[in-house]
């Protein structure tokens, strides 16, 4: 029957595979390199597919650049420095398989990541566990650092620190100014996802505080639900809308709310300040707003020599809106393995090492002066508000939270 | 007016589904296969239109009006072509099997289809990287603010564009099946095949122009959300398939008729659920929670869907 000759066939193909696995080495790839320069790794965790790949795929090359220099300029002598990139796709999930993959490689002695506040709630026990500094160039949820209680801040991670400020200070800041720009009568939306759940608790708590009138509060999770959620809004006048999420939800609805004729601008958080959210709101998003950590990075005199050496590392994709506090989390962990590695025989043994001289970092980056608080917060509470003007994004105000 | 504002943001969002539903229940009237890969031919219809936008009227950055029915064109061709593809290449060969193996096929050609989309759209000359959303050209006439009709009601145009291409598609497919020998044979298929065989109908020829067929209007479907949205998403496909076959087992599967009525009811009930359910069980997030508790009413009182099946007896 014709089965036997499938069946041999098969048995030959598998046997053959079995011989060939048989030849392959088992053997861990020798240092490359002269004999005495030890390996170390930054890893980067971030979503570098899918929606938000335009900012992960900017955090990931602004720390191959901060490596690349370090390496150049023999930072630590007798020690090279690597990336080791994983993709998280902006998932819980997928960020713990990746977080326990670098936890497993030994010469991983730092992280640069995430960028969602959501899946560094799965990656921060992990690499906590495993004594990994985790820098955050992006997180902005309070809980991260201060865990769930505001009356009673207990710190998280003793390895977690962040170079952006969180959703209680961008929040508030955004509360205050929408306030002072006259929008006195705001419709709420989020995406129920931590980050856009939070910084919309923040706004909505301190702009009740200053006597504002929150009109409306929705939730829309994709886009199908735009249609409906922009009819509901419509009825109670909003002079403006506060949107918590990320750019792929917030640019079609902004495109969706205007030609339904609710014609007030969008206002949201960090994640919607891309490029790419102009592009998918339209012509209409002039006048929308968004926050975003920190002072313009192109305004900066620190910031204009990261700027020219990203533009000169010939990187397929900008820097998007976390290059410069990619590059600023990378310099901070080389800044930390200054101290750390010298006397450590691999990159293992320095993690605890790692973890102990981060708190005393204190450097200026390209985002402003780093350093961390008791709870791994940046000292840097400085927040720009930006607008859409033209088609492009223009720094409207910088200020710091008091 | 809120309620008729919901109620034509139902429509419209509801069109779209019975677009896609028809493919689901057309595939399903004649070869009892639930091609869970529709969803797919309307993202590659979607990205097949931008694509044709992108080779004849990006270099000039046309967005004049008669782009649209070109885009229509080149997206309906693009998806026909990659259904006959699956069916020839993929279901054809296990037309005999048990009913397991073409329903894991079909799950198989749908995680192909995304992530082929996803990494090769950008490799061809010209296109952009379809790993994020892709921007559609705002093409005149079809985008843009919406339309007054009247008592402070607004209109969106996609929605426009939706509702008047269900109702040229439905009356092509009435004229299709009641008064064609192709849309007959389809019939006689899918109430018996091999009586329609011995009746010298083809049927592998019938099969194929039943893909075809589902495959054109999920085409326009996937035209129409990206015109809805202002971008589509190599993902897009996943959710809007999923709904739409829901609309068709409400509606009835296995009837052209019923995947319509399936559709626009549970466009409108996910606008009407959204809108007006008050409390903590209403809003968007849960609309999709109310579409599918009608659903399961429906069926426990009448299993046969709304408009209930065809005459299909077999095991």
């Amino acid at each position: 029957m014709r089965n036997k000759k499938l069946l041999g066939g098969a048995a030959a193909l598998l046997s053959a595979s079995l011989l060939f696995s048989a030849c392959g080495s088992r053997t861990e790839p020798a240092a490359t390199g002269a004999a005495n320069v030890k390996i170390a790794k930054i890893g980067v965790i971030a979503p570098l597919s899918g929606d938000l790949s335009a900012l992960g795929l900017g955090i990931q090359n602004s720390v191959d650049l901060a490596i690349k220099q370090a390496n150049a300029s023999n930072a630590i002598p007798g020690w090279k420095l690597e990336l080791a990139a994983e993709d998280d796709q902006a998932t819980k999930d997928v960020g713990i398989n990746a977080a326990t993959k670098l936890a497993a490689d030994k010469d991983v002695v730092g992280v640069v990541g995430t960028l969602n506040s959501g899946v560094a709630d799965g990656v921060q026990p992990v690499l906590r566990d495993a004594k990994i500094t985790q820098v955050s160039p992006a997180n902005t949820a309070t809980r991260l650092t201060m865990g769930l209680d505001p009356a009673n801040k207990v710190r998280q991670a003793p390895n977690y620190f962040r170079v952006c400020t969180n959703d209680a200070v961008q929040g508030a800041f955004a509360a205050q100014y929408a306030f002072d720009a006259g929008f006195k009568k705001v419709a709420v939306v989020n995406d129920k996802k931590p980050y856009g759940a939070g910084l919309v608790f923040e706004f909505i708590k301190k702009f009740k505080a200053l006597g504002g009138d929150v009109v409306s509060e929705e939730t829309a999770v994709a886009k199908e639900d735009f249609a409906s959620v922009v009819s509901n809004i419509k009825p109670d006048g909003p002079q403006m809308v506060y949107y918590g999420t990320e750019y792929p939800l917030a640019g079609p609805f902004s495109l969706a709310m205007k030609t339904a004729g609710l014609k007030v601008p969008l206002m949201g958080g960090d994640g919607i300040f891309d490029p790419q959210f102009i592009k998918l709101a339209g012509t209409t998003s002039d006048g929308d707003i968004a926050t975003s950590v920190g002072a313009p990075v192109d305004k900066l005199p620190s910031a204009k020599a990261f700027v020219d050496a990203y533009n000169a590392g010939g990187y397929k994709d900008p820097y998007a809106a976390y290059g410069g506090y990619s590059y600023d989390a990378a310099n901070a962990i080389i800044n930390a393995l200054k101290i750390s590695l010298p006397s450590a025989t691999d990159a293992m043994s320095a993690r605890q090492a790692t973890v102990d001289a981060m708190s005393k970092v204190s450097f200026d980056g390209a985002t402003g002066k780093v350093s961390f608080d008791e709870f791994g917060d940046s000292t840097n509470r400085t927040i720009t508000v930006y607008a859409v003007e033209g088609g492009k994004w223009a720094d409207k105000k910088t200020g710091t939270l008091s | 007016m809120q309620f008729v504002d919901q109620l034509l943001t139902g429509l419209s969002l509801g069109a779209l589904y019975a677009l896609i539903a028809v493919g689901y229940t057309v595939v399903y009237g004649i070869v009892q296969l639930i091609n869970f890969a529709h969803g797919e031919i309307f993202m590659i219809g979607g990205f097949g239109a931008m694509g044709t936008w992108l080779l004849i009227g990006s270099a000039t950055n046309n967005l004049s009006w008669w782009m649209m029915p070109l885009m229509l064109i080149g997206g309906i061709l693009v998806a026909v072509l990659t259904a006959v593809l699956m069916e020839r290449v993929a279901y054809r060969p296990l037309r005999n099997s048990p009913r397991l193996a073409p329903l894991i096929t079909a799950i198989g050609i749908s995680i192909f289809l995304q992530e082929f989309v996803r990494l090769f759209y950008g490799e061809i000359p010209g296109f952009p990287n379809a790993k994020s959303a892709v921007v559609m050209p705002s093409i005149e006439g079809f985008t843009g603010q919406a339309i007054d009709i009247g008592g402070g009601l607004l209109l969106q145009r996609s929605a426009i564009f939706t509702l008047v291409a269900l109702a040229v598609c439905w009356a092509f497919l009435w004229w299709f099946i009641g008064r064609t020998r192709l849309g007959r044979g389809m019939l006689a298929t899918s109430q018996d095949p091999d009586t329609a065989r011995l009746m010298g109908i083809d049927v592998d020829r019938i099969i194929m122009v039943a893909f075809a067929l589902g495959a054109a209007l999920a085409a326009v479907a996937g035209v129409a959300h990206g015109l809805r949205y202002g971008s589509i998403d190599f993902r897009m496909g996943f959710l809007a398939g999923l709904k739409a076959f829901t609309a068709a087992v409400l509606g009835g599967i296995g009837n052209v008729n019923g995947a319509v009525v399936g559709g626009l009811t549970l466009g409108v009930v996910e606008a009407m659920a959204s809108a007006y359910i008050p409390g903590q069980f209403g809003g968007s997030a849960w609309k999709d929670v109310w579409a599918f508790v009608i659903l399961i009413l429906v069926l426990v009182f009448r299993p046969q869907g709304l408009l209930g099946a065809k005459a299909v007896d077999r095991a």
